[in-house]
């Protein structure tokens, strides 16, 4: 299946994108498991996107946690904690 | 219910103007104004940017005030975010909630920016003498939200922080 990524503000600037289209193949599930397999890509991957990064992630436009389960065609954000208002 | 991701300024009065038109039932109108500060951190601010995630910004805060309307018997509600390069002195964001009596309206508005703070995907990058900064999320805000208790959404769960 291929899902849509974002990236937003520091995440977005530290990665050098705002986001691709990636292609996953049929071990890749959750959003969770697409944060590890980006963080494989290692240098600045491995760094913005590491456990320890307090980091947020939206399906489909909705916060959620790492465990939400990907749909073909779907789009999956990463970004920072928010600083509006 | 007004919801508005804008770069243009807006009119406070004229807001609650056309918001207190709308209903002869209102009784009460609070609302609240952020606004660019000149200092933050120590430091002196220039300018600020505002960036957001479009499309999923808008479905936030209209997620936000409907929760707002779920709890409290109101009116009204109105919610404004500026997005794009910002100075001091200029004005951010608008919340305002209009009901019957002040109590309802009060708390609607305090619980609409408490969960803007946390909820909604916007992120300050500030410009400063020493170059330019993203801004830190504060704890303090993460607790301002929690005397809320969760929302009731489907799969929202913003306990993902693993610091």
């Amino acid at each position: 299946m291929k899902i849509q990524l974002k990236f937003f503000a520091s995440v977005r600037e530290k990665l050098g994108s705002s986001g691709e289209l990636l292609e996953l193949d049929g071990s890749v599930k959750t959003a969770q498991q697409v944060r590890q397999l980006l963080m494989t890509r290692g240098d600045m991957w491995a760094e913005v996107l590491a456990p320890s990064r307090a980091l947020r992630m939206a399906y489909n436009q909705q916060m959620v946690n790492g465990e939400v389960q990907l749909q073909d065609g779907g789009e999956l954000a990463f970004f920072p904690p928010v600083t509006g208002g | 219910m007004k919801i508005s991701v804008q770069t243009q300024d807006f009119d406070v009065s004229a807001e609650l103007a056309q918001m207190r038109a709308t209903n002869p039932a209102i009784g009460a109108v609070v609302n609240f104004v952020g606004l660019v500060r000149d200092r933050n951190d120590g430091q002196d601010i220039r300018t600020m940017e505002l960036e957001h995630y479009p499309g999923m910004t808008e479905k936030s805060l209209q997620m936000i005030a409907q929760q707002a309307q779920l709890r409290w018997n109101l009116i009204d509600t109105l919610i404004i975010h500026r997005v794009g390069l910002l100075q001091p002195l200029d004005q951010i964001v608008m919340v305002a909630a209009a009901s019957a009596h002040r109590g309802e309206a009060f708390a609607a508005c305090e619980f609409m920016m408490d969960y803007l703070k946390t909820e909604a995907p916007f992120w300050k990058k500030e410009s400063t003498a020493e170059g330019e900064r993203w801004v830190d999320a504060r704890e303090s805000d993460s607790q301002a939200v929690n005397k809320w208790g969760s929302l009731h959404t489907d799969n929202a769960d913003a306990s993902i922080d693993q610091e």
